[in-house]
């Protein structure tokens, strides 16, 4: 989100606030900054490291190994498409292809209006329901490349 | 009307059994109830909607009592109330009528009226919302249908048969009742002794005797030891671990506990993956409840004892299921996994020892406990003590959490529980174990399912993934489709697994493509031997079982690829085509208009024709053409080549 830098200062001290500074918590601190911002913004990182006196290079370095961070501001929504096993073997790959003709964009990628993430996932623990699509905290089960469009209303089924 | 909440500190063995006591007095006020699934399968189907028209329907019959004032002594006709996970997802929305045990399938919001109907006014059952079994017969309650008869539960006991956000139900359940034994009775030794002689080992892939690695770990010294639960759950295609933490969260707090009296822990962590939010609040809430009672927390039920575990939220990296990688990934480092010795247990997270179990793992323990160890050791096999909770998944009928006995037969998982291949397909194989696992061949499927059998044919129980394949499933896409996850998953530190596992996955792409040639069977088994011998932790190490089992059992699948450039699966889409038969074909123009590459040309009483050049594959047309022309098809190897000539 792009705020002033005042405000963004703001937000940090007030992640911070709840936290000692202590190496172990690294990964909760950047979980908690990229609940705020959406992403983990350059400043943001440069500032987790002189809060926990770790280096921006280890802090980078943490912080890429893990597929939840991202560096880049994203979509309002996040759209995860399944490709664990069950949903492999009962057509995950022609539904990933499905969504990224719906939105425009190739898998990893987020949409012009910052609306939609497209990302895979291996697993969201439904698979009896596969294939399945996460929308945000929705699950999307038993999906069929024609209820695509379903998903992108953000809201959970209406069982009706 | 407002009650007030019935609470109270459990500070002695004795006021828990009080509260067990008033617990069940309470419920047993409740003269029936309506018990809906809200685990994330169910959810995802509506639930939460069946769940609010119950309640709605409830109060507009005035019949809606404060569940407060069932502990003051007041009657409940009926009430509504939601659990967790009963396994059978695919069905779901689940509801449950008790204490009948009418068994609900697929209920929508607009059956709930016709459901109160008949259960308050009636006295009757809603025939068409029962399962129907395959003979066509209609099951009244979970015990009728097929899919749960040749289950035995011990670690799911409780799952979609208690509300999860409710400690009172678990306390009226006996919950708790193992640790108050344990405290008061039994010295830490005497607990590694008795979980020594249930048998039990661990849950979590690699079969590690539990007993021993408490032993190992109480045995250590340094201060304060710690206990884990090891909630990451990487396995794409497995989720008992994500099911009991969303519809029993007390019984793996419960064990926990256990464990960690048993090691000499004060302190703990439950990793729980990023991608199971709600399992993350129904474990926040039953920790909160467990303090506030007692029985968790400080001097726990007054014996002295205190454990105080914390949720961490994993970040996303399968590795760190591995168990110094997830070590490493609490104390805020990357998630590389570390050379053992030395273990955990004597040198663990902040250097201190620590023990590691698996959610399953931990959720057996206070039924082993509270009903002795005889009684679980005479379940399963001579070396494999229990029962193993399996996610059948893939092409098969009913999919879904089951626990067995350990010492069932595949065939009788996949065929009596879980009712065969799905719409008349013919099973092929069946994938065990995950990424580390491998896949078994029909001949295998009166192969035992226990740790040590399964390993010696080459697969693995793993968190016990179960992806059931057919014949439209093809073998080399499946070893395929594993090593791009290890291969993505893997973090790099080996040679031979960060770069090995990558060429594997190169040689099995161009296989699947085409381009394959004949040395690369030789070249990937010892490729696979060596990283095998070459990787420090047990996913370089399991990365190739996907492809060494199927290069065992199904050889001929890789060797029509690589010799007749042929996908016997017509899985592969680069070995494939979509052919339009013109003696079948009425000329319709269904395919013409619905083909998104605009590859089939063809006019009215002019058989069709795809351009192959044109055509992406994407299989619409096949997918369109009326079920009585069934013109469209696929082919591969020489037929393709002789029906393609000139196009
Ligand atoms: C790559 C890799 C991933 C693993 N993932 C998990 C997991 O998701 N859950 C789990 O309980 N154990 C997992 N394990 C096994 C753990 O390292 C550890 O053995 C287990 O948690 C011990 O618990 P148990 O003795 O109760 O089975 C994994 C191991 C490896 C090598
Ligand atoms: S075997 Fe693979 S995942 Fe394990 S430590 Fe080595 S490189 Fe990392
Ligand atoms: S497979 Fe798809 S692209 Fe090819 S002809 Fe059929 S509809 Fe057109
Ligand atoms: S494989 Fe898709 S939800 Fe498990
Ligand atoms: S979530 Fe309801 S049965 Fe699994």
């Amino acid at each position: 989100m792009p705020t002033s830098p005042e405000a963004s200062e703001q937000k940090l001290e007030h992640v911070f606030s709840r936290f000692k500074g202590e190496r172990k918590e690294l990964i909760p601190i950047l979980q908690t900054v990229q609940e705020m911002f959406g992403y983990l913004p350059e400043e943001a990182l440069k500032e987790v490291a002189r809060f926990t006196s770790v280096s921006e290079s280890q802090v980078y370095s943490t912080a890429t190994f893990y597929a939840q961070f991202h560096f880049k501001r994203r979509g309002k929504h996040n759209i995860k498409v399944c490709c664990g096993t069950a949903c492999h073997v009962r057509g995950a790959a022609p539904l990933l292809a499905a969504f990224e003709r719906e939105l425009g964009i190739e898998c990893g990628a987020t949409t012009d209006d910052f609306e939609f993430n497209l990302e895979r996932v291996a697993c969201v623990g439904s698979c009896a329901l596969a294939p399945v699509v996460m929308v945000d905290d929705s699950v999307f089960g038993l999906m069929e490349t024609k209820r695509v469009s379903e998903c992108l209303v953000p809201k959970g089924v209406d069982n009706e | 009307m407002s009650a007030k909440q019935f609470s109270a500190r459990i500070d002695t063995p004795s006021k828990l059994t009080e509260t067990k006591e008033i617990c069940q007095a309470a419920f047993a006020r409740q003269k029936s109830r309506f018990l809906v699934c809200a685990g994330t399968g169910c959810v995802a189907m509506g639930s939460l909607q069946v769940l609010a028209e119950f309640k709605r329907l409830i109060a507009e019959r005035g019949l809606d009592v404060d569940i407060e004032l069932l502990f003051e002594g007041h009657e409940a006709k009926t009430a509504v109330s939601f659990s967790g996970c009963h396994g059978f997802c695919e069905r779901g929305p689940l509801v449950r009528f008790e204490p009948l045990g009418i068994f609900y399938t697929k209920v929508k919001k607009t059956d709930v009226a016709e459901i109160l109907e008949a259960a308050l006014d009636n006295g009757t059952v809603v025939e068409r919302l029962l399962y129907q079994d395959q003979d066509g017969n209609r099951c009244l309650t979970e015990h009728d249908v097929p899919f749960y008869k040749g289950q035995q539960r011990i670690a799911l006991e409780r799952c979609g048969a208690t509300n999860p956000e409710e400690i009172r139900e678990y306390f009226a359940q006996g919950g708790y009742q193992a640790l108050a034994k344990v405290l008061s009775a039994y010295a830490p030794e005497q607990v590694i002794e008795a979980v020594d002689n249930s048998g039990l080992r661990g849950r979590g892939g690699a079969g590690f005797p539990t007993a021993k690695k408490w032993a190992f770990c109480r045995a250590a010294s340094g201060e304060p030891k710690y206990m884990i639960c090891n909630c990451d759950e990487g396995d794409p295609g497995a989720f008992m671990d994500r099911s009991v933490l969303e519809a029993d969260p007390h019984a793996v707090l419960e064990g926990m506990a256990i464990a960690a009296y048993a090691i000499g822990a004060t302190k703990g962590y439950l990793y729980v993956r990023a991608e199971y939010p709600l399992a993350i609040a129904r474990l926040q809430k039953a920790m909160e409840q467990a303090q506030q009672w007692g029985v968790l927390g400080e001097n726990i039920m007054g014996s002295g004892f205190s454990f105080n575990p914390e949720i961490f939220h994993g970040a996303g990296a399968f590795v760190c299921g591995e168990e110094t990688a997830l070590i490493a990934s609490i104390e805020g480092w990357r998630g590389f996994p570390r050379i053992r010795p030395p273990f955990p247990a004597i040198k663990g997270l902040f250097g201190k020892p620590t023990v590691i179990n698996n959610v399953e793992t931990l959720a057996n323990l206070p039924h082993i406990l509270l009903h002795g160890e005889a009684q679980f050791a005479a379940v399963g096999t001579e070396r494999s003590k229990g029962t193993k909770v399996f996610a059948l998944t893939g092409k098969l009928r009913n999919t879904g959490l089951v626990e067995v006995p350990m010492g069932i037969t595949i065939r009788e998982v996949i065929f009596d529980i879980g009712g065969g291949t799905s719409e008349g397909t013919k099973f092929k194989a069946v994938q065990i174990g995950g990424p580390s696992g491998g896949c078994l061949p029909e001949e295998l499927l009166d192969l035992k399912v226990d740790f040590d059998s399964l390993r010696s044919a080459g697969s693995m129980m793993g968190s016990g993934g179960m992806v059931i394949l057919d014949e439209t499933s093809c073998m080399v896409d499946i070893a395929r489709y594993f090593l791009e996850f290890t291969s993505h998953e893997s973090c790099g530190q080996c040679t031979p697994c960060r770069d090995g596992v990558y060429q594997m996955l190169q040689i099995l792409t161009d296989i699947t493509c085409g381009k394959g040639r004949p040395e690369d069977l030789a070249l990937l088994e010892e490729m696979g031997r060596t990283i095998l011998a070459g990787s420090i932790c047990g996913l370089g190490k399991t990365a190739p079982n996907p492809v060494l089992s199927t290069l065992r059992y199904f050889r001929h699948e890789y060797e029509a690829h690589i010799l007749e450039q042929s996908c016997p699966s017509l899985s592969c889409k680069e070995l494939i085509a979509y052919w339009i038969d013109p003696d079948k074909c009425k000329a319709c123009g269904q395919c013409r208009k619905a083909c998104p590459a605009e590859a089939i040309i063809g006019e009215k009483k002019v058989a069709h024709v795809i351009e192959q050049s044109k055509c992406n594959k994407c299989g619409i047309c096949l997918e369109t053409c009326p079920d009585k022309f069934s013109a469209v098809s696929k082919i591969t190897g020489r037929q393709k080549d002789a029906l393609l000539v000139g196009a």
